[in-house]
C-alpha cells in the first residue's frame, strides 16, 4: 500500500541556515504522527514544505504516490492536504459558515450562493465534526480563542482531504479544553492522515501513534511514545527529567 | 550608422540614466525604508526644475540654482514628511495613492498661479556653454559632461552613505524588516525624515540639473515619474545598486530606441519591465 | 464587498426612474450631466471589483476604459460607417477585456504596492501608444462617428436617447455585478482580499481567479469607454492617462470601499462637486486636490457607510 504521504529526504535552507536537514516521513490514512521538538528545531517548516507553502531546496515529497515536489500551495490543497496554521489565519470579518465554504475545493464557481449550493453540505459537516455546528452564523472575529482553534481545524476539514497538517492546533489553550481537543484530534485521525506539530506533550502522547523528534532541523529519534519517552538520547535532549 | 552619433547616443543614454537614478533613487528608499508609496516624486522632479528656472531668471545663472535645489529640497522634503507622510505611513494603499495624487494636482496648480502654463527654457551656463572635442570629428556638449560627472559624484555618495555609514546600514536593514531599525538603536521617525529629505533633495536636484537639457513646462515629471517606477520595478525595490543599474539600462535602452528605432522606444522598456517580471519578478537585481 | 439590501436596491431603483424621468422636466445640460455621472459610475463599478473585490488597486483600469472607447473609433474607420451598436458594444469589451488579459498575467506576479506600480507602467505604455504613434489618430484626439443605435436621431432627441441608453447599461452592469458577487466567485474574491495565502492553503488557484476578476474589471470598463464614446463623439489619448484611474479610485473612495453601491452614489457626487467647483473657481486641481484631501482624511468609509447597506 502506498502512503497518502510521503516525504524523502526533505531539506531547506535559508541563506545560510539549514532550517529542515534529510527529513523522511511517511503517513497513513488511520494514522497519527506527532513531530516534537524545542522551538527552532524545524517543526513548522516542515509543515510549510509538505504543504506546498515554500519548495525543498532538496528532496521529494509524494501524495497518494504522485510526485508533487515543488508544486503550489493550492495545487497541493487540492491533492487532499488540508492545513491548519500555528496563529491563527481565517477571515475575520466572515462568518464561520462562510469561511468554511471557502475551504471547499472551486467547482460550481458562477453559482448563486443559495443554502443548496453544493459547498454548503460540505462546509456545515466539517463545522459539525469540529463542534462548531451551533455558531455557523456568528463572526469569526467574536468568537472565543478556543472556538477559533476549533475553526482552524474546520476550514482544513472542509476541503475533504485525506491528509491533515495541524501546526500547533493546542496553542493558547487551557487544559480542560485541550482534554477536549485531544478526543477530537483521535476520531480525525480514524478517517485521516494526521500530521500533529504540538508542544503540549500530555495531548502528544495520549494521542499519537508513532512520533517523531526533531532538533536543529534533523530527526533525532522516531517510534511509538513508549520508546520515545524511553529514549536517553530524546530526554537529554529536549524532553528533560518532568515526563 | 555613424559611430560618433552612436558614441553620442550613448553619453545622452548614461546621462539621461543618471537623471534617472538620482529620481528613482530617491523613490527606492522612501518606499523601501517607510513603505509609503509617493505618485508626487515626478513632482518634486518638476519643482526642482521650475526653482532653476526661477533662480536663474533672477540670478542669470544656473550655479545658485543647484545647491538651492539641494538645500531646498531637504528642507521640503523634512517638512513633506514631518507634516503629512509621517501619517501617511499606516494608511492603505488607496489612500497613499490618492493623497499622494492630490499632492500632484495641489502642486501643479501652485505651479500654475505661481508662474504660469508656457513652456520655458532654461539657458546653459556660459561657463558650460561650449562643446567638447573628443576626437577629430566628434565633439560633446560640456554642459552635458558636467551633468554625468554630477550624477556620478551624487551616486557614489550615496553608495558610501547607505553601504559604510550606520544610518546606511539602518537604512539597509528598514529595507529588510522594519522591527530591524529598532534594534540597531536607531529612532525610526528620524530616520525617515532623513530619507525623505534626501529623496527630495535627490529629485530636485535632478529636475534642476534636467532644466537646461528640455524645456520646464506644466506636468513634466508624469514621465518621469513612470520611468522612475519602471526602474524600481526592474532594479528591485529598496535597492540602490538595482536602482542604479536599472536606471543606466533604461536611460540606454530609451535613448538609443528613439534614435534609431522610434517605432517602437515607447514600448520597449514596458516590455523589458514585463520580461523581469516574468523571470525575476522581485526585480533584475534582487539577491538570490 | 457590502451588497445593498433589498431596500437599498429599491432606492436605487427610484433613483434610477427620477433619471429615466428626466426627459420631462429636466434641461438637456443636466441630462448630459447625468449621463457624464453614471458614465463616470459605470468606470468606478469596474474598478470597485477590483479594489473592494479582491482588494487589487489598479492604475491601469483607464487603460482599458480608453482603449472601449478607442474601439468605437478603430471600427467606424474600418467599416468606413458607423458601427451597429449591437457590434460596437461587446467589440468594445472584448478588446478592452483582451488587453487586461494579456497585462494581468504580468502585473500579477506582484502584490500590493508592486502592483501599484506596474499597472501604473502597462496603463502608462498603452496611453504612449495612442499618444505617440498614429494608430489611434494623434496625440490631440480624434472627432468619431456615434455607434448606430438603429434609428435616426435628431439633435433634440440625442441628449435623451444617450441618457436612456446610459441608464440601461448601468442598471444592466450594476446587476451583473451584484449576481457575480452572490456567486461563488464572488465570494472567493472576498477571501483573497481578507487573506490571500490562507486561500491558498484552502485549494484556490489565487492568481487565476485574480485574473478572472481583472479581465472582467477590464471589459467592464471597456464598456464604460464604449458608452464615453457615444456621448462625446470624440476620444483622445487623455482618456487612457492614469489621472483618470486615480479619480476613479477617488470614486470609488468617495462611494465606499466596501459597498458595491458605493460607486454609484460615489460618482454622482463627485460630477456634482466637480460642477460645482467649476461654478465658483478656474482652479480645477484645487477643488479636485480639496476634495480628495477631504476624502481620504475625513470619509473613510465612503457615502455608503451612511445608510442603505448591512
Amino acid at each position: 500500500m502506498t502512503a497518502a504521504l510521503q516525504a524523502v529526504g526533505l531539506s531547506r535552507r535559508f541563506g545560510g541556515l539549514l532550517a529542515v536537514s534529510d527529513v523522511s516521513l511517511e503517513l497513513s490514512v488511520g494514522e497519527l504522527h506527532a513531530v516534537i521538538g524545542p522551538n527552532g528545531a524545524g517543526k513548522s517548516t516542515l509543515v510549510n514544505l509538505l504543504a506546498g507553502e515554500i519548495p525543498p531546496t532538496s528532496g521529494s515529497v509524494r501524495i497518494d504516490g504522485q510526485d508533487v515536489t515543488g508544486w503550489s500551495a493550492w495545487r497541493i490543497a487540492r491533492c487532499g492536504i488540508g492545513r491548519s496554521f500555528q496563529r491563527t489565519n481565517l477571515m475575520p470579518d466572515m462568518t464561520v459558515l462562510e469561511n468554511a465554504r471557502l475551504a471547499v475545493p472551486a467547482r460550481h464557481l458562477w453559482r448563486r450562493l443559495r443554502p443548496n449550493h453544493p459547498s454548503m453540505a460540505n462546509a456545515r459537516s466539517a463545522l459539525a465534526r469540529v463542534g462548531l455546528a451551533d455558531l455557523t452564523d456568528r463572526i469569526a472575529a467574536t468568537l472565543s480563542h478556543g472556538q477559533l482553534r476549533q475553526l482552524e481545524i474546520g476550514v482544513a476539514l472542509a476541503l475533504q482531504p485525506k491528509v491533515l497538517l495541524l501546526d500547533e492546533p493546542l496553542a493558547g489553550m487551557g487544559p480542560e479544553e485541550s482534554e477536549a481537543f485531544a478526543g477530537l484530534l483521535r476520531e480525525l485521525a480514524q478517517d485521516h492522515a494526521v500530521l500533529l506539530v504540538e508542544h503540549d506533550m500530555d495531548v502528544v502522547f495520549s494521542v499519537a501513534h508513532r512520533m517523531t523528534v526533531m532538533l536543529d532541523g534533523r530527526v533525532l529519534a522516531r517510534g511509538a511514545p513508549d520508546e520515545i519517552r524511553a529514549s536517553p538520547a530524546v530526554r537529554d535532549a529536549y524532553l528533560g527529567h518532568d515526563v | 550608422m555613424q559611430l560618433a552619433g552612436l558614441f553620442a547616443q550613448v553619453l545622452n543614454g548614461l546621462q539621461y540614466g543618471l537623471l534617472l537614478f538620482l529620481i528613482s533613487s530617491g523613490l527606492t528608499l522612501i518606499f523601501g525604508v517607510m513603505r509609503v508609496i509617493n505618485l508626487a516624486h515626478g513632482s518634486l522632479f518638476m519643482i526642482g526644475a521650475y526653482l532653476a528656472y526661477a533662480l536663474a531668471g533672477i540670478t542669470g545663472s544656473l550655479w545658485l540654482a543647484l545647491p538651492a535645489a539641494v538645500a531646498g529640497g531637504a528642507l521640503f522634503g523634512a517638512a513633506l514628511e514631518y507634516t503629512l507622510f509621517r501619517r501617511f505611513r499606516e494608511r492603505e494603499h488607496l489612500d497613499q495613492v490618492l493623497l499622494t495624487f492630490a499632492l500632484i494636482l495641489l502642486f501643479e496648480e501652485a505651479r500654475s498661479a505661481l508662474v504660469d502654463n508656457q513652456f520655458h527654457s532654461v539657458a546653459i551656463p556660459a561657463m558650460l556653454d561650449f562643446s567638447v572635442r573628443v576626437t577629430a570629428d566628434f565633439a560633446y556638449s560640456a554642459y552635458r559632461i558636467a551633468v554625468l560627472g554630477i550624477c556620478l559624484g551624487v551616486a557614489a555618495l550615496m553608495f558610501i552613505g547607505v553601504e559604510r555609514t550606520r544610518v546606511g546600514s539602518a537604512i539597509r536593514a528598514a529595507a529588510e524588516n522594519a522591527e530591524m531599525v529598532d534594534l540597531l538603536g536607531i529612532d525610526a521617525r528620524r530616520l525617515h525624515t532623513l530619507v525623505f529629505a534626501v529623496g527630495t533633495a535627490l529629485a530636485m536636484l535632478a529636475g534642476a540639473l534636467a532644466a537646461p537639457l528640455q524645456s520646464v513646462y506644466p506636468g513634466m515629471g508624469d514621465g518621469f515619474l513612470i520611468i522612475s517606477f519602471v526602474v524600481v520595478v526592474i532594479g528591485g525595490l529598496g535597492s540602490i545598486a538595482g536602482a542604479f543599474w536599472a536606471a543606466l539600462l533604461i536611460g540606454l535602452i530609451d535613448t538609443l530606441g528613439q534614435a534609431y528605432v522610434p517605432q517602437a522606444a515607447g514600448t520597449a522598456i514596458y516590455v523589458l519591465m514585463a520580461a523581469v517580471l516574468l523571470f525575476r519578478p522581485a526585480g533584475l537585481f534582487a539577491k538570490g | 464587498m457590502r451588497c445593498a439590501t433589498l431596500r437599498g436596491n429599491l432606492l436605487l431603483a427610484v433613483a434610477a426612474l427620477v433619471v429615466a424621468c428626466m426627459p420631462f422636466y429636466a434641461s438637456p445640460y443636466h441630462m448630459q450631466l447625468a449621463s457624464i455621472a453614471m458614465i463616470a459610475a459605470m468606470f468606478a463599478l469596474s474598478l470597485q471589483l477590483l479594489v473592494g473585490g479582491a482588494g487589487m488597486v489598479s492604475l491601469a483600469q483607464a487603460a482599458f476604459f480608453g482603449l472601449g472607447a478607442y474601439t468605437v473609433y478603430l471600427l467606424g474607420r474600418t467599416l468606413g460607417r458607423p458601427p451597429s451598436i449591437l457590434v460596437s458594444l461587446p467589440a468594445s469589451a472584448a478588446v478592452a477585456g483582451i488587453a487586461a488579459a494579456l497585462i494581468g498575467p504580468f502585473a500579477l506576479r506582484t502584490r500590493g504596492f508592486f502592483f501599484l506600480m506596474t499597472t501604473l507602467a502597462f496603463g502608462q505604455m498603452l496611453f504612449f501608444v495612442f499618444h505617440d504613434t498614429p494608430i489611434g489618430g494623434g496625440a490631440d484626439g480624434v472627432f468619431i462617428q456615434r455607434p448606430d443605435l438603429g434609428f435616426a436621431l435628431t439633435r433634440a432627441s440625442r441628449t435623451p436617447v444617450f441618457l436612456l441608453t446610459d441608464l440601461a447599461v448601468l442598471a444592466a452592469m450594476y446587476a451583473a455585478l451584484w449576481w457575480l458577487m452572490h456567486t461563488l466567485f464572488g465570494s472567493v474574491l472576498l477571501g483573497i482580499r481578507a487573506n490571500e495565502d490562507r486561500m491558498r492553503a484552502m485549494g484556490h488557484n489565487v492568481t487565476r481567479v485574480k485574473l478572472a476578476a481583472f479581465v472582467i474589471a477590464g471589459a467592464l470598463a471597456g464598456i464604460a469607454g464604449h458608452m464615453a464614446a457615444l456621448n462625446d463623439a470624440f476620444v483622445n489619448p487623455e482618456l487612457l492617462g492614469w489621472h483618470r484611474s486615480a479619480e476613479a479610485l477617488l470614486i470609488v473612495l468617495l462611494g465606499g470601499i466596501g459597498a458595491l453601491h458605493g460607486p454609484i452614489l460615489g460618482a454622482f457626487a463627485y460630477t456634482l462637486i466637480g460642477e460645482f467647483g467649476r461654478s465658483i473657481t478656474e482652479r480645477q486641481r484645487l477643488v479636485e486636490g480639496l476634495v480628495i484631501l477631504a476624502a481620504v482624511l475625513l470619509l473613510r468609509r465612503g457615502l455608503a457607510g451612511l445608510r442603505f447597506a448591512r
